[in-house]
């Protein structure tokens, strides 16, 4: 063995990384038949004296006939099994998470988190007293106030569990506000292909015909499809702006003003406000409705995929709409829960709202006021740029449409360039960015941008952050032209190797439970 | 004297704010100011004033000062003694569960590819499969919002396997959850409620035999009921709708599995409900997930909207992968063409609620039930021997929840619950506007948290506010 070097050497460009592989089984290997993870509090005897077994006295056809096959495990092995579970994981706290584009994965301040397990509000029933919970009212109340200004709508509702929720809710006040004016035939909704796929869907599942506008020739939606699509039978416009793309649409209002001269109504999705908040607003442009996504825009952590939040924004003329209840205040300053609202949509959740992460939200508005938000679309538009820059000088790579224009908050490249000339795909190349210590989302579908790659810096990652994230895309770049086979079996350092697609859409081989998987691979049930 | 603080030159949560980073990164763009970058922005549309914003609370300790300032003007189930249910529960939450969804690196992470998100991945398949095994089903979804969202989106599915477009809900379901189905069915599926028998809370089953038809999609049925009960003829329920080519979806409260038997032991094709019981605290009715679950029959599998993540080979030997199932059947592949929608929604209070059932075990699951079940029952005696007060289902078995009647002491459940809330107690949920045939009835709910102290304290205090 050779002695290393002292003083220590400089660290290389890149960095080693690998990732933790604990090769760690699923839960169900680990069971010890008899172990035991917690205790629930053992019954009384008076109790049991008092009433004798009523588990015995249930009807044989609805009592379990033998216990869960659940693992069997002690609390350490639990802790250590999900700990090692979550080292192979990368979140925002670990990685320069800008690749997981329209999804603004932004820092979310530890303040917030502790604020929001407060027991004050964790352990606090939605069916208590008012008198009981005037603070957590007053917080809602507050962050609603907040949104208010924000969007300069005029009501807001945080009872969506997240975006795609709030969209729905959105289309469901649309549908019952044609309604109550006798406009039910109304049955088609417009949205573009660079809005949210949710956009559509949402529209479809509450039974509208959905038409997907295009985009001109230099990326921004094209008016004059608009003013082609729209009819008597418009319910509604749902866009993006800007659209996941990064291209702002600067004549929005036309947009809207087209829809409203048809008698539709227009709902702003706003899954991208991280670039504008401050700058311009849903009712500058004339719309009716928009939501936020808390978990995006106003710093809430994404856990995994959730829990969320969503919130929806509407003006006075929507307003008798909103779900209920709504979060009152009345002239006492008092706080309440107003569920006498004929006209509402009634519930599209449980209650009232992910409250932890409207706890969360609000604080991290309130630490920043109006001035830092301002400071947080700025500079997420800096860094978009920026980046955007840097990701240009790399050869193989482009920015379609709006050429030579300056992009909001994020930008979808297209690598089609640099595929055609190695054959190494987009896919490929985000999972090599793995091996790096990060990674990158290409787009959703359609891929109307080739080979594509999603890039939103938002305002949390500092300049040697996005230096550090162009380098690693540069260096993957250089390695598909000069060991493409490298690029097209990465990842190399991550958790786990290059996982096998087919079976998950074999019907004989796809395996969504652990009994599943044991039952097909005939290793008994 | 006071003097205004200057604004800071950075914020903490900003890094690139430096005024010195700025200036260096625009330069490098060959930008003259971050105004120009908005050049696409037209000047009608911009703001010309600051958002109308409280001002800033910059540092973290005036931040905490203020949010614990509002949220001290709570009373939390910590403080009283809440015997509130209806849909969010009062259970132990086992630390474990709050550690390991609070580390950062699941916390922070999002929509990562299974390789550096493998993590994710297997806590979810995981989630699952224990689910899996609690419901005796092979395919359980990533959870979805809520368990209003759950049952919602299992009658929608029920619709698209069978092509019938009606759907029987059990006519105890709780108005709210109804009001969600109503909103999420319409416009082109009817829901109609299968009334229930007053003297018990089941389903009477005659009204269903005379609502069933060849156009009847799914009958919804909840076990135990929102007002409490234990639905024992759902064998009986299973076979009419099977008889007319209905599916059964089968709403459960997955806490009270382990005494209970799932509802594909009762002959339910899907299983939905909340999985707050397992591991979430009530966060005012904000820790919320819904669970789906089927056989492993791809009529069945390719309708679920939700991701399902499923457990594949690797190019390492003794490697698990892990990847989308039949992913081209949601929104995020195929846009309207998907089933229903697909979004972010609640997966870290499913990996919690594999933590949790990992915790609990087979015989924690089974001994959580029958401790609920039996001072559930030493409650309903307790309250029932107090002058004027009715149980009206006590006949029937309840594991978690129950009906206290106070229409024959003169008093209304909104006076009495305000004079046991000056005792420290919260008492059941007033049901007098959600059910008013039931009169004045609270709908009260037990588990394993209560004490015989605990219940004895309500039944005293109850005792004392109607003497």
């Amino acid at each position: 063995m050779t002695e290393g070097t002292w003083p220590i050497g400089p660290k290389p460009p890149l960095r080693r990384f690998h990732q933790a592989r604990w090769d760690e089984p699923v839960i169900f290997e680990l069971s010890q038949p008899g172990a035991r993870g917690v205790l629930p509090p053992a019954v009384e005897p008076e109790i049991r004296e008092a009433v004798g077994d009523p588990v015995a006295a249930l009807p044989r056809s609805v009592r379990r006939e033998r216990p869960p096959a659940l693992p069997e495990l002690a609390q350490l092995h639990v802790v250590r099994h999900y700990a090692r579970l979550s080292q192979e994981n990368l979140g925002v706290d670990l990685n320069v998470d800008v690749g997981q584009g329209t999804c603004t994965m932004k820092y979310s301040p530890k303040v917030n988190d502790q604020l929001a397990s407060d027991p004050k509000v964790a352990d606090l029933h939605p069916l208590q007293d008012p008198s009981t919970t005037q603070g957590v009212l007053e917080v809602m109340w507050r962050l609603e106030q907040m949104l208010k200004a924000i969007s300069g709508l005029d009501r807001v509702t945080l009872q969506p569990g997240a975006g795609s929720a709030a969209i729905y809710t959105n289309v469901s006040m649309i549908r019952a506000y044609h309604a109550s004016r006798s406009e039910g035939a109304r049955d088609q909704v417009i949205t573009t292909i660079f809005s949210h796929p949710s956009n559509a869907a949402c529209a479809k599942t509450a039974g509208y015909e959905v038409i997907t506008l295009y985009p001109d020739a230099d990326g921004y939606p094209d008016l004059g499809a608009l003013r082609a699509a729209v009819s008597e039978r418009t319910a509604a416009l749902l866009i993006t702006n800007p659209e996941d793309t990064g291209i702002f649409n600067p004549r929005i209002d036309d947009f809207v003003r087209v829809v409203h001269e048809a008698g539709g109504l227009c709902a702003y999705d706003q899954a991208n406000a991280n670039g504008i908040l401050g700058i311009t607003r849903a009712k500058e442009a004339g719309f009716d409705l928009c939501h936020f996504n808390l978990h995006k825009t106003f710093s809430t952590p994404h856990a995994c995929g959730g829990p969320a939040a969503g919130a929806c924004a509407v003006t006075e003329e929507l307003a008798p709409f909103l779900p209920v209840p709504t979060v009152e205040r009345d002239d006492d300053g008092r706080f309440f829960l107003d569920h006498e609202r004929p006209m509402s949509i009634g519930k599209v959740r449980p209650w009232y709202g992910v409250v932890p992460n409207i706890v969360r939200a609000y604080a991290w508005i309130t630490s920043l006021g109006a001035e830092g938000l301002r400071e947080v679309a700025e500079t997420a538009v800096l860094n978009n740029n920026y980046l955007m820059h840097k990701v240009l000088e790399i050869a193989g790579v482009s920015a379609p449409y709006a050429e030579g224009r300056r992009r909001i908050e994020q930008v979808r490249y297209s690598w089609e360039e640099l595929s055609r000339e190695t054959g190494v795909r987009s896919e490929d190349l985000g999972l090599r960015a793995a091996d790096f210590g990060t990674h990158y989302w290409t787009s959703h579908h359609p891929w109307v941008v080739p080979e594509p790659m999603t890039l939103e810096p938002t305002e949390s990652y500092s300049k040697a952050d996005l230096d550090e994230y162009a380098a690693i895309l540069a260096h993957v770049a250089e390695e598909a032209r000069t060991d493409p086979e490298l690029v097209r079996t990465a990842p190399h350092a991550s958790t786990v190797h290059r996982a096998d697609h087919e079976p998950l859409d074999d019907p004989e081989r796809w395996a969504v439970t652990w009994r599943a998987y044991r039952r097909k691979a005939g290793l008994g049930g | 004297m006071s003097t205004q603080a200057e604004p800071p030159a950075a914020y903490p949560y900003i890094p690139n704010a430096v005024p010195e980073v700025r200036e260096a990164m625009l330069r490098e763009i060959g930008a003259s100011s971050v105004d120009e970058l908005y050049a696409d922005v037209p000047e009608h549309l911009r703001l010309t004033q600051p958002l109308d914003l409280p001002p800033a609370l910059r540092s973290e300790a005036e931040l905490v000062r203020h949010v614990e300032g509002l949220l001290s003007r709570n009373a939390s189930t910590r403080e009283a003694l809440s015997f509130l249910g209806a849909g969010c529960y009062q259970h132990h939450v086992p630390a474990v569960c709050d550690e390991v969804n609070s580390r950062s690196e699941f916390l922070t992470a999002y929509a990562g590819e299974p390789y550096e998100d493998h993590g994710r991945f297997q806590a979810l398949f995981e989630y699952a499969s224990m689910m899996g095994e609690l419901l005796e089903m092979d395919v359980v979804n990533v959870p979805t919002y809520d368990g209003f969202q759950a049952s919602a989106t299992a009658l929608r599915m029920a619709c698209r396997i069978t092509d019938r477009t009606s759907v029987l809900v059990t006519g105890s379901i709780g108005r709210d959850e109804l009001s969600k189905i109503r909103d999420y069915l319409a416009p082109d599926v009817s829901v109609e409620l299968v009334p229930f028998d007053p003297a018990t809370g089941e389903m009477d089953l005659d009204a269903l035999r005379g609502m069933v038809s060849d156009a009847t999609a799914a009958v919804i049925v909840k076990s135990p009921t929102y007002l409490g009960v234990v639905e024992t003829r759902v064998e009986e329920i299973a076979a009419i709708a099977h008889g007319v080519g209905a599916l059964v979806v089968g709403s459960t409260d997955p806490s009270t599995l382990g005494v209970l038997g799932p509802p594909a032991a009762w002959g339910a094709d899907i299983a939905c409900g909340d999985i707050q019981p397992l591991g979430m605290h009530q966060h005012f009715g904000g820790g919320h997930a819904g669970f789906i679950a089927t056989h492993d029959d791809p009529r069945f599998v390719m309708e679920f909207p939700s991701r399902l993540f499923g457990i594949t080979s690797t190019r390492v030997e003794g490697e698990y992968g892990f990847g989308d199932v039949a992913y081209e059947r949601t929104s995020f592949a195929v846009r309207e063409e998907g089933k229903e929608w697909v979004g972010t929604a609640a997966a870290l209070w499913g990996i919690t609620a594999g933590v949790y059932l990992a915790l609990m075990g087979p015989q924690g699951m089974v001994e959580l039930g029958e401790g609920m079940m039996v001072r559930t029952r030493y409650a309903m005696d307790r309250l029932a021997a107090i002058p004027g007060v009715r149980l009206p289902f006590a006949g029937s078995h309840h594991v978690k929840e129950f009906v206290v009647d106070l229409t024959g002491t003169g008093r209304t459940v909104a006076e009495v619950n305000a004079e046991l809330l000056e005792r420290g107690i919260f008492g059941g949920k007033d049901l007098s506007t959600e059910f008013p045939e039931l009169g004045q009835s609270a709908l009260c709910c037990v588990t394993e948290v209560h004490t015989k102290g605990d219940l004895d304290r309500l039944a005293d205090g109850l005792g004392e506010v109607l003497r």
